[in-house]
């Protein structure tokens, strides 16, 4: 950690323009891909593979769907959970409109799908902008919503919308349980991790940090405003929808609409806020922290309290702590856990000095 | 002034108001390819107004603006773009959460040709362009002496060094017109003298053809070959320095009458 920048130097734009520059980041990248497809599959119980690390990752991805849009093009969004949904119902119902149709192609499919859905709830962001656009995305929200919950057709005749996964085979392998769940969901992530990662380091991501930090003054460098945002509502839904199948595929396996409600949208920009806007290890760790602190104190009122209150009361207080939790930690550090986390590694490069 | 070839631009009657409120009343004027061409006038007069109408910020109600032969109603600021008018703000317009290189790099988004799905792969033509803009890029970082600050946020920048790195980005550009508007304002006697540097510079080397605002006297005369004053939103003077600035007009609008 400390000095690791020493002697490194890039010699070549392409060195200078990557995500990771010093060795020392990529082998830890090496060494926890290593883990994670290597090790965790064969090391991992069920419990830890169902409760902690698929809904991680997915709320990771949905994250960074949310986070392209409002993190980096600056055009804020309460209809994260409506993307989802629009992509985990179109997934479904093209497996089954398409027999026979791959399992990684219908994800995509669902992603181009809420892509499309978002492109047109994005239309209005060309007019409006803050929290007016706020407001017209939870039109999203709840449009869609009402619409899978009201016609049947989106869940095959289910009265109430429920949707159940189809097998999760892929290339004739079944990745029914927990660890093959994990491996499919990993596998799907990451790669769109990094090509978000591409995405945000290029010409068109820098186009949509203009537009974020000054819309007016990248119009009069050329940046075509219109198709910046429209690419960006396009983009960052088609991860949501990657992201809602997989929510509905490999987390839960069954889903109704109301599964993917505003609370779900809160959550998601809650990761952002959390994580760190306009920040690709932002979402991780945002993502970790929700999934990961209510049941670190569940576990800790549950050996602590669970003499002294009632179980009901017991999950109040949680979601008090929680609440009062994102306060204090938003308070201390408002831009996120990503910049906590560049903070620490500022204070390592001089450690044991402090300027 | 007699030009044989034409002028690179050149606003005809150009009229501006806001609802009612004159803000530019039939102005026209030339400016020769390759000149700075200085704006003057008293607070108000409609010298941004004028630079804002020059790409397409605002529309004006009347006239026409004739740029590298192609003649307008009113420009848009994308098209201003693309014909290769850049330009910098009176109250810095940069980009506050990015770098001082990706300020900069964002001036070559016109440039660009590889499309977002080759960027996101880093396949096709994604790698060379990012490299070609990269060097283009570091030419101006490397002209305006702002190495040390390559990868700091604009936002944590000093002033002065703020509004070189706006020029930067105007000049990642390529343009062939410049519009600078108060390039100096705000700045010490030894920030502007470096300022003018640049921007006679970038006249003498790129070729580039420049507009620009400006307060200070001094560095107007120093800099400009042409010199255009307004006053109340009307052209009350138009010629080279030493001209301009004997015309009793000028002298009225900046001093009041003359009472000795």
């Amino acid at each position: 950690m400390f000095y690791q920048e020493s002697g490194q130097f890039s010699t070549r734009y392409r060195q200078d323009g990557r995500a990771l520059r010093l060795w020392q980041q990529r082998a830890a990248l090496w060494a926890l891909l290593l883990l994670a497809f290597g090790l965790l599959p064969f090391i991992g119980n069920d419990y830890w593979f169902s409760a902690i690390l698929i809904p991680f990752l997915v709320l990771s991805l949905a994250g960074l769907g949310l986070n392209l849009l409002t993190g980096y093009a600056g055009q804020l969004s309460l209809g994260s959970a409506a993307f989802m949904a629009v992509g985990a119902f179109a997934s479904y119902k093209l497996q089954f409109l398409l027999p026979g149709l791959p399992l990684l192609l219908s994800f995509v499919a669902g992603g181009v799908v809420a892509a499309i859905v978002g492109v047109v709830f994005g239309l209005p962001s060309l007019r409006i902008k803050g929290f007016y656009l706020l407001v017209s995305t939870l039109a999203a929200q709840f449009f869609v919503e009402w619409l899978l919950t009201k016609f049947a057709w989106f869940s095959n005749g289910n009265e109430s919308g429920v949707i159940t996964a189809p097998p999760l085979l892929v290339a004739g392998h079944d990745f029914g349980s927990p660890a093959g769940r994990y491996l499919l969901t990993l596998s799907v992530v990451l790669p769109l991790f990094v090509l978000a990662a591409n995405l945000v380091r290029s010409s068109l991501g820098r186009n949509w940090m203009a537009v974020r930090d000054m819309d007016t003054a990248a119009a009069v460098i050329g940046i075509p405003i219109l198709r910046t945002k429209l690419l960006a509502f396009a983009i960052s839904s088609f991860i949501l929808g990657v992201a809602g199948s997989l929510w509905a595929f490999t987390y839960l396996g069954t889903v109704e609409p109301h599964g993917f409600d505003l609370s779900r949208s809160f959550q998601v920009l809650f990761i952002i806020i959390l994580g760190g806007m306009g920040s690709i290890l932002g979402n991780f760790l945002g993502a970790a922290f929700i999934v990961l602190l209510p049941i670190v104190l569940s576990i800790l009122s549950g050996s602590l309290l669970s003499g002294v209150l009632p179980a009901g009361q017991l999950e109040n207080l949680q979601k008090i702590i929680f609440g009062v939790l994102i306060i204090l930690f938003l308070i201390k550090e408002p831009d996120g856990l990503a910049r906590l986390w560049q903070g620490w590694r500022a204070r390592a490069r001089l450690w044991p000095l402090r300027f | 002034m007699s030009e044989t070839v034409a002028p690179l631009l050149s606003l005809a009657h150009i009229s501006l108001s806001f609802k009612g409120v004159k803000a530019v009343t039939d102005i026209g004027f030339d400016v020769a390819e390759g000149e700075i061409c200085a704006l003057i006038g008293p607070n108000g007069a409609g010298k941004s107004s004028l630079l804002n109408v020059i790409n397409g910020v605002y529309q004006p109600q009347q006239g026409e603006i004739r740029f590298a032969g192609r003649a307008r109603r009113a420009m848009q600021p994308h098209e201003a773009a693309v014909a290769g008018i850049a330009r910098t703000f009176q109250n810095i317009a940069l980009f506050k959460g990015m770098s001082v290189l990706d300020n900069i790099l964002t001036g070559r988004n016109l440039v660009s040709r590889s499309s977002w799905l080759e960027q996101a792969f880093r396949l096709g033509r994604a790698v060379a362009d990012e490299e070609a803009q990269r060097a283009v890029a570091e030419e101006v970082i490397a002209f305006l002496r702002l190495q040390a600050w390559r990868h700091t946020p604009v936002g944590q920048l000093p002033y002065g060094l703020q509004k070189r790195v706006e020029l930067g980005r105007a000049l990642a550009a390529r343009p062939r017109l410049l519009l600078l508007d108060e390039p100096m304002a705000g700045m010490n006697r030894e920030e502007k003298r470096e300022m003018s540097q640049f921007i006679r510079e970038v006249n003498q080397v790129f070729g580039t053809t420049i507009v620009l605002i400006e307060h200070d006297i001094g560095v107007v005369m120093e800099l400009s070959d042409h010199v255009v004053v307004l006053d109340y939103g009307r052209k009350i003077g138009d010629g080279e320095p030493e001209a301009v600035r004997a015309l009793p007009e000028v002298i009225a609008a900046y001093l009041g009458q003359q009472r000795h």
